[in-house]
């Protein structure tokens, strides 16, 4: 019996200091770079079970979601984006630049006048609920062929207008993959209205194979690059840069 | 026996061969593959289940069909679980995720190596399969009420799993776990373009969200019992069985608890 007593305080103090231990862990660099690795190894599995392009689920109209939840920032609040805002984004400009043979500075109207692509898919946010909508935008293939993407472009980085904290603005960035993969759009409507500010206006990304905090709204400027070590935080987005979320947000 | 002192015929000196007894026999009952297997799971369904939670209350809703957020009505709203039961300790849905994403992919793999392993070295033929007969009401009822009383075979029938045994490891072997890894999956959304499947079988990602959170406590559920089965059954003959493979058989007369004293 007295056997059977310290085998239950044993087991008691162990499941109260596993967790504690576990925090431990995760605190030693070792440990963190077997976890973290874990990324890249659902990445490359998932691209190698199926074809590079392979589309996300899209779906009917009637499946669309009553209210599309906004998230994140909800205006971006700054005087430049204010003013842009007052005067309709005719002054906005989407800067093209980086590792191209032709950097570009394109307007909305341009934009909206550029062979469309829409599509209904799900929104997965990383907190774990989705809503689903209707986007219309311009394929950032189409954008990145017009500017004449270098060889030696690996990443396309996107350049927000709202600021998480007094110095972060945020930016998220994708591999080639992503990039000309057919769905990823630069859209300006949501469920034929043009964007609301909550949800990004006047342009946004939508990378359909990826969680929601890749779909980097209030675009400004998009940048071709080679790698990602220089830019902000180094590890390629807002979030992966201040917590430890991954780049490759397809799981 | 109890009864033999009364009993009015002596018994015959030597002449009948007996039935040898098994109680309190040394055998091997665990194989290598199982013993790891255990061990490793343990670990690993610790991780997830903790890590799971902390991811749970970055949105502590459940919803069915496709989409789902607050806007929509949710069938289960339990509020957020407290620190002693998440991994982290503190709210970091970032650290949760590299903990739960990567050690399911431990949890992925080991079922498999296990369930390749278990039928070369004929575990499932074996140890888990059901045999005749096992499977008819009478039986499983008998078996059933036996578990009530807390009472469990004894001798050479201690050998073998009993029916309820087998019945709860196939179905934590072959359906919970492998469930729980397809519903996992259903809510990656570079899974859903590679095995767009996976969404039409569990009817959306929040269904696969609401069932991955029910297949969760079900196996915290089957925990319970199993720690409770061990415990009752004799701890220690059940915890050095699943580290040595050595499990002393029950004897008939002194029942589970004293598996090891012989008259």
């Amino acid at each position: 019996m007295s056997l059977l007593l310290s085998r239950r305080a044993l087991i008691g103090s162990l499941a109260a200091s596993m967790l504690a231990g576990c925090d431990r862990l995760a605190d030693t660099a070792d440990v963190r770079e077997i976890l973290f690795s874990a990324e890249n190894f659902h990445k490359w599995s998932q691209r190698a079970l199926g074809d590079r392009n392979a589309l996300a689920p899209e779906f009917r109209a009637d499946q669309l979601s009553p209210i599309f939840r906004a998230n994140g920032t909800h205006d971006p609040a700054t005087d430049e984006y204010r003013a842009l805002w007052r005067g309709g984004f005719a002054d906005w400009r989407l800067q093209v630049d980086g590792l191209v043979g032709r950097p570009l500075s394109l307007t909305l109207n341009q934009l909206r006048s550029m062979p469309h692509r829409t599509q209904i898919t799900r929104h997965d946010c990383v907190e774990g609920w989705s809503a689903i909508g209707q986007w219309r935008g311009v394929p950032l293939a189409t954008i990145l062929h017009a500017a004449r993407l270098s060889d030696r472009a690996r990443y396309i980085v996107f350049h927000c207008a709202d600021r998480m904290t007094a110095t972060r603005p945020y930016y998220e960035s994708i591999d080639l993959i992503d990039a000309f993969h057919p769905q990823t759009i630069l859209a300006f409507a949501l469920n034929d209205r043009l964007l609301s500010v909550p949800n990004g206006a006047p342009l946004r990304l939508r990378v359909e194979r990826q969680l929601g905090y890749k779909q980097a709204k209030y675009l400004m400027r998009i940048q071709a690059v080679e790698s990602l070590g220089n830019i902000h935080g180094g590890k390629g987005g807002y979030w992966e840069d201040v917590a430890v979320y991954e780049h490759y947000a397809g799981i | 026996m109890a009864d033999t002192p009364s009993s009015p015929e002596p018994i015959p000196p030597q002449p009948v061969p007996e039935p040898v007894s098994e109680d309190g026999l040394l055998v091997r009952r665990h194989r290598l593959s199982t013993r790891l297997w255990h061990w490793l799971n343990a670990v690993t369904l610790y991780v997830l289940f903790t890590s799971g939670l902390g991811i749970f209350n970055a949105h502590p809703r459940l919803y069915w069909g496709e989409y789902g957020a607050n806007f929509d009505p949710a069938w289960l709203e339990p509020g957020r679980f407290s620190g002693w039961l998440t991994l982290p300790a503190h709210y970091s849905l970032a650290l949760s995720r590299r903990w739960h994403l990567s050690f399911a992919l431990v949890l992925g793999f080991s079922l498999l190596a296990y369930m390749l392993w278990s039928l070369l070295n004929r575990h499932i033929a074996r140890d888990l399969a059901f045999r005749r007969g096992e499977l008819k009401p009478r039986h499983v009822w008998r078996e059933i009420r036996g578990h009530a009383r807390l009472r469990f075979p004894t001798g050479a029938a201690a050998r073998r799993y009993n029916v309820l045994q087998k019945a709860s490891y196939i179905g934590v072997i072959f359906m919970l776990l492998p469930l729980m890894i397809l519903t996992g999956l259903t809510m990656s959304p570079g899974m859903n373009a590679v095995l767009p499947w996976l969404t039409d079988l569990f009817g959306g990602r929040q269904s696969a969200r609401s069932i991955h959170f029910i297949l969760a406590w079900t196996l915290v559920a089957f925990f319970v019992v199993h720690i409770v089965m061990v415990i009752v059954a004799g701890p220690f003959n059940e915890i050095r069985s699943m580290i040595t493979g050595w499990y002393r058989l029950p004897g008939a007369k002194t029942g589970a608890k004293r598996g090891g004293e012989r008259p």
